[in-house]
Parts: C-alpha cells; sequence; structure tokens
C-alpha cells in the first residue's frame, strides 16, 4: 500500500471510529500505531505482559551491581550514602505499622522489581541499563532476598513465576471502586 | 457526642448563648446578627484605653510603587511560604507543604499548593510534549497541549490530598508541629481540563478492559494504575489549575485529576495511558501507597482520601490574646462527596456544636467552616470531625487506632511517614497563657 493510501485507510479509520463512539466530539487526536509507542511502552505486569527478551542471574547481576548501583545503595546491597536502607532484610511485618518495607518482606511481585528498575534506576541516569543488565540486577536482589538461588536464570518466563514472600498478605481496601 | 450539651466550670453559669462546653457559641451568631450574635459580642470583655487619634501613615501620603507584571504577595507576608523537606534536591523525593494555619478559605494560591515530586520538577516545553492514549483500543491517538485546548473543557473544584499526608498523626505521642507540618500535603484548587472519558471513547477504548496505566514524563516515569470505573466518572486530564495553566510542581503541562483519590495516582506530566487488563502493581502502588495494617496484612488500592477536618485558627503555632471572643475556623473535606456537617469541640469531646458551613459545599473540595466562640481564659481542648453526604463520619483517634493502629515510639518528626491515610481530628490544646499544644483528645 502507498503512503497515501495508508493515510486515506488511516483516516477511513478514524472516521468510522468517530461515528461509532463520539460522534459528538472533537477527534483531534492523531493516530499512532501501537508499534511507534514501544519507546514509552515500558510497565513490566504481574502475568509478564511488557518483559522484553533478554535473561541474567545474581552472579552477573553482581557486578551490573557494584558498577551501577553501589555507589547509592552501598556494596552489596547494605545501604549506602544516598540510600541508608539496605535492598533486602527487614523485620516481619506484625512487628508494627512502620517496619521497613523491604522486597523480602513486602514486595508482592517480582516484576515490580524488574519495571522499577527498568523505569528509573539508575536515578541519575534513567532507562540506561540494557535488557540483560535489568534482569540480572533483578535476579541479583531476588538473591540478597533469599527469594532465588544465585545460578537462577531470570527471564520473561521465569520472573512472573517467582513467588514473592508476602505475596498473599494484601487486602484490596476499595474492591468496589475496581 | 453530645450536640447542644450545656457545660459550665466552677460553678459559673454558661451563658444563653453557649451550645457546647467552654463556651462554643451558636453558630447563627455568624450568619447576620439577631440576638445571638448581639448577644455573644457584648458577652466579650472590651478591656484597654480607647484608640489613638488617627492620622494619614507615610505610605497614605506618597506615590505607591510600580506595578508588576505578575502579582506577589506583601513583603509583611513573607512568612507565608511552604515548607521544604529537600531544599537542596538530593536524590530523593522533595515535599513542599501548604501553610494552613496562614490562610483562610477555600482555594489554594497556586503558588503554595503543595507538591511532591520523586525525582525533581522536569523542564517540560509544552510544545513537544504529548500524550498517548493505547493499549486495549481500536485506535492508539495521540494529543498535544494545543489540540486538548480545543476540547469542550470542565472547571470544578477538587482538593488533592498525598495518601502520606498526616502521617505524623500515626505517632504514639503527638508531634508538636503546625497545621502545615501535620496536614500540609493536601490543598484546593479549581481544575479545568477535558474528562478523560472522551478521549478514551475516541480512541475506541475495549469497556471489558478494568484498568488504565497512566505515566509521567518525569525522570522516574512514574507510573499509577487506575480503574477504567473511576476514568468514567469524573476524571479530567487537566491543563488549567485556579485559572492558570498548571504550576511546574503540579504536572504541567498536563495531569490526570482523579477527585478525591489518593494525590499519587493524579499523575503528572501526563505522557501516557494504556487501556489493560490487569494492574501494573507499580512500584508505588504495591509498595510505597500500600499500608501495613496491626498484624502484618497491608491495604492495596487505598483509593479513597477518606472524611477528614481540622482546625486552622486557632492552632499550634499561634497564641490566643487574652480572654474573649474568636472565630475558630478549619477546613474539612470527603473523597466520597459532599461535606455534610462539622461538630466542634472545645471540652476535647466531651460535647459538640455544630459549625456554620461556607457556601457553596462542593463534592471532593475543601469547605471552610467556622464556630464562634467566647475562651475564658482556662484550659481547653478544641477539635472537629466532620461527616460527608454519603454517611462517613470522621473516627475518633482512639477508633482509628484500634483499626489502623499507631507507632510503638513517638515519631522523631512531622517529615515522617510511618504509615498513610490518616483521618481522625486534631486536637489543638489552649494553656490559660494562650499558648497552644497538639494533644491528642
Amino acid at each position: 500500500m502507498s503512503m497515501r493510501n495508508v493515510l486515506i485507510a488511516t483516516a477511513a479509520a478514524v472516521l468510522a471510529l468517530g461515528a461509532a463512539y463520539a460522534a459528538e466530539t472533537p477527534n483531534l487526536g492523531q493516530p499512532i500505531a501501537e508499534a511507534d509507542v514501544a519507546a514509552w511502552d515500558i510497565a513490566a505486569l504481574p502475568s509478564g505482559v511488557g518483559l522484553p527478551v533478554g535473561s541474567g542471574n545474581a552472579v552477573e547481576g553482581a557486578k551490573v551491581y557494584a558498577a551501577k548501583c553501589a555507589a547509592c545503595h552501598g556494596d552489596e546491597g547494605k545501604g549506602g550514602p544516598i540510600v541508608r536502607a539496605p535492598l533486602f532484610g527487614g523485620p516481619p511485618l506484625t512487628e508494627g505499622i512502620d517496619v521497613r518495607k523491604t522486597i523480602g518482606n513486602f514486595w508482592g511481585h517480582a516484576t515490580t522489581l524488574f519495571d522499577f528498575t527498568r523505569r528509573a534506576m539508575p536515578f541519575n541516569q534513567p532507562r540506561t541499563l540494557t535488557a540483560d543488565e535489568i534482569y540480572a540486577t533483578t535476579a541479583y536482589l531476588l538473591y540478597l532476598n533469599k527469594i532465588i538461588g544465585e545460578n537462577d536464570v531470570i527471564d520473561a518466563k521465569t520472573l512472573p513465576q517467582v513467588k514473592m514472600p508476602n505475596r498473599d498478605n494484601f487486602i484490596i481496601r476499595f474492591p468496589d471502586k475496581i | 457526642m453530645s450536640q447542644g450539651k450545656r457545660r459550665s466550670r466552677g460553678g459559673i453559669p454558661s451563658s444563653a448563648d453557649d451550645v457546647a462546653g467552654n463556651g462554643l457559641l451558636n453558630r447563627r451568631a455568624l450568619l447576620g446578627g439577631g440576638l445571638a450574635f448581639a448577644s455573644a459580642a457584648s458577652a466579650a470583655t472590651v478591656t484597654g484605653a480607647a484608640a489613638e487619634p488617627l492620622k494619614d501613615a507615610p505610605w497614605s501620603l506618597e506615590t505607591g510603587a510600580v506595578t508588576p507584571v505578575l502579582q506577589t504577595p506583601s513583603r509583611f507576608e513573607k512568612n507565608v511560604v511552604r515548607t521544604l523537606s529537600n531544599p537542596n534536591n538530593e536524590m530523593r523525593t522533595s515535599h513542599a507543604r501548604t501553610p494552613h494555619h496562614l490562610l483562610d478559605g477555600t482555594v489554594t494560591p497556586n503558588s503554595l499548593h503543595f507538591t511532591i515530586n520523586h525525582s525533581g520538577i522536569p523542564d517540560i516545553d509544552p510544545a513537544q510534549h504529548k500524550l498517548v492514549i493505547h493499549g486495549m483500543v481500536k485506535q492508539p491517538l495521540v494529543f498535544t497541549l494545543d489540540t486538548l485546548s480545543r476540547y469542550p473543557l470542565v472547571t470544578r473544584m477538587a482538593f488533592l490530598e498525598c495518601g502520606g499526608n498526616s502521617g505524623a498523626m500515626f505517632s504514639n505521642e503527638p508531634v508538636q508541629a503546625t497545621a502545615q507540618g501535620l496536614h500540609g500535603l493536601v490543598s484546593n484548587a479549581e481544575w479545568t481540563g477535558v474528562p478523560l472519558s472522551i478521549l478514551l471513547d475516541e480512541a475506541g477504548v475495549d469497556r471489558s478492559a478494568k484498568w488504565l496505566i497512566a505515566e509521567g514524563a518525569d525522570s522516574l516515569a512514574l507510573h499509577r494504575s487506575v480503574p477504567v470505573k473511576k476514568a468514567y466518572e469524573d476524571a479530567l486530564v487537566a491543563i488549567y489549575q485556579n485559572g492558570e495553566r498548571l504550576m511546574p510542581g503540579n504536572g504541567y503541562p498536563m495531569r490526570l485529576l482523579l477527585p478525591g483519590y489518593q494525590g499519587n495516582m493524579n499523575v503528572k506530566f501526563l505522557r501516557r495511558i494504556k487501556v489493560v487488563n490487569e494492574p501494573a502493581m507499580s512500584y508505588y502502588e504495591a509498595r510505597t501507597y500500600s499500608q501495613i495494617l496491626p498484624g502484618g496484612k497491608a491495604y492495596r488500592f487505598h483509593f479513597l482520601q477518606e472524611v477528614k477536618s481540622f482546625i486552622t485558627n486557632p492552632s499550634f503555632g499561634q497564641a490566643l490574646k487574652g480572654p474573649g471572643y474568636y472565630g475558630i475556623s478549619g477546613i474539612a473535606y470527603s473523597g466520597n462527596g459532599r461535606i455534610a456537617k462539622v461538630m466542634v469541640s472545645a471540652d476535647g469531646g466531651t460535647s459538640w456544636a455544630e459549625a456554620a458551613l461556607q457556601e457553596p459545599v462542593l463534592p471532593k473540595a475543601f469547605t471552610r467552616f467556622r464556630m464562634p466562640w467566647r475562651w475564658d481564659g482556662q484550659p481547653v481542648v478544641l477539635q472537629s470531625r466532620a461527616s460527608d453526604d454519603a454517611g462517613n463520619t470522621q473516627p475518633t483517634r482512639a477508633e482509628f487506632v484500634a483499626v489502623r493502629g499507631q507507632t510503638k515510639k513517638p515519631v522523631a518528626s512531622a517529615n515522617a511517614f510511618p504509615n498513610q491515610h490518616y483521618n481522625g481530628p486534631t486536637s489543638w490544646g489552649v494553656a490559660s497563657d494562650g499558648s497552644i499544644k497538639h494533644v491528642y483528645a
């Protein structure tokens, strides 16, 4: 299909949509192909939707961590000059309503760890890690929290299957609002 | 709660206008005179010598200053500022709290609206900013500030409150701080924007989808899961704040506005909405804004900012200048709807009187309440409790703590967040010298 025909087809589709869904509204949105959203489409969901191709284990992750994370979080996740709280451990949640929340004692889904590392870390250089580096770092932090073994491979298939210790301890506060 | 119960102190009979203990007066005194007002006014003791004869001050005898393009408050109001948790922009979250104890009315000026930014404030060029709606839609669409500005816009008042606001109220001992320190992470503004439902319909959203992922253009690409249900209730893509474009710290050039919902869900610098069929379990919803409960379970998806009120005047940081008449006032709001009633107590919750509510009383917005009061100079404890039109009433602190718990050790600072979503009362203890402390009652 020529570019001109693509444009005509797209315009026709948008017109059809307008008629079907929003006959009276402005329809000023510019159509974009789902593939062209890819650079922003970085959310990794608990089911595994959004996880990229790649893999890593804790041994590899320890190297990435030392190079890219330790300056703030300290050696081996023990806490550092910028982020003093360790990245593992934490008391049982039964010890108080204000106990320190960690990956090991609180987080319900391992995909959250991948997702936040991917979108936000390193704090002053976000979205510079490769997929393999993110998988490896995720594996290393899960290993430090004694959730997986040192050589367990984390990838798009295995990550959603990691059973987080606190997964089943959440109460949805307002289920009727969902 | 015994409304209208009178109490006398030390055998002194209470006035005929007293409606609750320790000098709370009939709120009709605020509504345009009548016997109650005359009586209340006459009951106040006029003390001291007559005022000096009047004469012109220097500023009345000279031409004033140049008119600026952008107004700022008088130089005598320099103390009316936000307090900052991270003034040097270190690599952590920055909170700026609204000075409620220095303000009145219901609108928070844009310069004083609270902000929380987790990785600084992005410097966004509005001409290049884009909002994409994609995922489970028929046609992904991109919008710009220019195109959204052409839509039929909607204007409404709405409060915004951080889920962690009033976190220090979880301390087992009262933290001595102003209403700004304790409750400064809530503000109220008039927001103007495009109903999100229109944009979702234009993209052809799959109505079997239950969730949206809303994401910002900040360096963290902060994202939150929002029920599609809320999007079709009253969600806006807001592009104006109190009549002008959004403040940078409040999400310039566009943000999600979810009236009544936890502040962090109102994603700022909004650049992406993905329609999905499962929640993202983002860092901020699955970790930061999930609350540990006594016993070790935790709340997740605590969307609503529930009914709440606090007295701003008089409050900690102020001092009463001797016995006599004072106007008590404060702020009430509910993420469930309109404020229906605010009760005020001057005796720590023994007796209560109904406050006057300033019209208009709008849903999911600040309502200013007022209560006339004649202080007899003895120690009192002032407190307010609000109810909303959905039938919810603020719990007492004891009721709240019974469900949500408190810390085992005193919290060191009002900047701490031991837990979230406190909506119990706040009590101000006035000593006989007029000084005010934060107390639990």
